[in-house]
């Protein structure tokens, strides 16, 4: 990409940590309504993560209530979120685990990644 | 309306004060100089600042461009803009405008020429339905139907819409709102999408 496009959106860049496919994380994501603003937590998988720079994205899928899969897409610098905080790391083989929506129970269990 | 012409670099995201992501444009806006006032008063018979943009060597010029960067003490440049403005006391010759001219949050109209897209039909040109894609169909899928009537009028009327070149053409896209300004680097960051491809001259005017 231009560097000169890149540089535009440089500063509104925010530290993350890092966090791939398969992953566990905790999004604590600031809802505003109107003057009032509250913290509200979505908790789930990454199921992929999706561009570069400022149009970064990633997506977090968790099971709601009923058994109801829930996906929410942020972008990855949005001041709307306060913290992204990673719970688990997971050992998967693809950067899209998509398979991951057909599966539930036991069968969408993910095992955890040691590194050493 | 005074405005400033410029180089559309690109498009890519921002967030806006909203904190939502926004697309956006980025110009860069090398400085404009003045190289000529124009006033009711003189033989011109109208007021107007002449600018010029993209600079380039004296020899691509003709004698008379020439003249006219001589006569105003300004480097040679390959294009010339008029604005007409009621009022010219504010600039004179050899004055350079950039982007200070503009500032955050401020509503500006922009032109530029559109990509050419060849000779199209009237599906694309147009936004024409086409015909039916089953039903025994043949030729018909992109056709424009019926462009008109019998006997009477015997005619097609003017101004019906056909087939043909599309695109590059003078757009102007009103009502965007400037999102950052770059003094230093003589960039303007623009919300939304304007005419023209990357590497196109635009011309940025003010509203009022």
């Amino acid at each position: 990409m231009d560097a000169i496009l890149d540089s535009i959106g440089a500063n509104q860049l925010r530290d993350v940590p890092e966090f791939g496919a398969g992953d566990t994380v905790r999004v604590h994501v600031r809802v505003v309504e109107g003057e009032k603003e509250r913290i509200q937590i979505f908790e789930g998988v990454i199921l992929k993560r999706k561009g570069a720079g400022v149009h970064a994205t990633f997506t977090v899928r968790k099971i709601s209530s009923g058994g109801i899969g829930v996906e929410r897409v942020f972008p990855l610098h949005t001041p709307r979120i306060s913290e992204i905080e990673v719970l688990r790391r997971g050992k998967v083989r693809r950067s899209k685990i998509y398979y991951m929506r057909g599966l539930r129970g036991r069968a969408a269990r993910i095992a955890e990644r040691r590194d050493n | 309306m005074l405005g400033l012409i410029g180089t559309k670099k690109g498009m890519t995201q921002a967030f806006d004060e909203s904190e939502q992501l926004t697309p956006v444009t980025v110009f860069e806006v090398a400085p404009n100089p003045v190289v000529q006032i124009k006033q009711v008063s003189t033989a011109d018979g109208y007021s107007a600042v002449k600018v010029a943009f993209n600079e380039t060597r004296s020899r691509r010029l003709s004698q008379a461009e020439a003249g006219l960067f001589k006569k105003a003490n300004v480097a040679p440049y390959k294009g010339l803009k008029e604005f007409r403005l009621e009022n010219t006391d504010a600039y004179s010759v050899g004055d350079t405008l950039d982007v200070s001219l503009f500032e955050v949050g401020e509503i500006v109209d922009v032109t530029g020429q559109s990509k050419g897209r060849g000779f199209q039909g009237t599906v694309k040109r147009h936004g024409f339905r086409g015909g039916p894609k089953t039903h025994g169909q043949s030729d018909r899928h992109r056709a424009p139907g019926s462009i008109g009537q019998s006997s009477d009028p015997s005619r097609v009327f003017k101004g019906t819409r056909m087939s043909g070149h599309m695109g590059d053409r003078q757009v102007t896209v009103k009502g965007l709102k400037i999102i950052q300004i770059d003094v230093e680097r003589n960039l303007l960051v623009i919300k939304g999408a304007v005419p023209g491809a990357r590497g196109d001259s635009v011309i940025i005017k003010k509203r009022s």
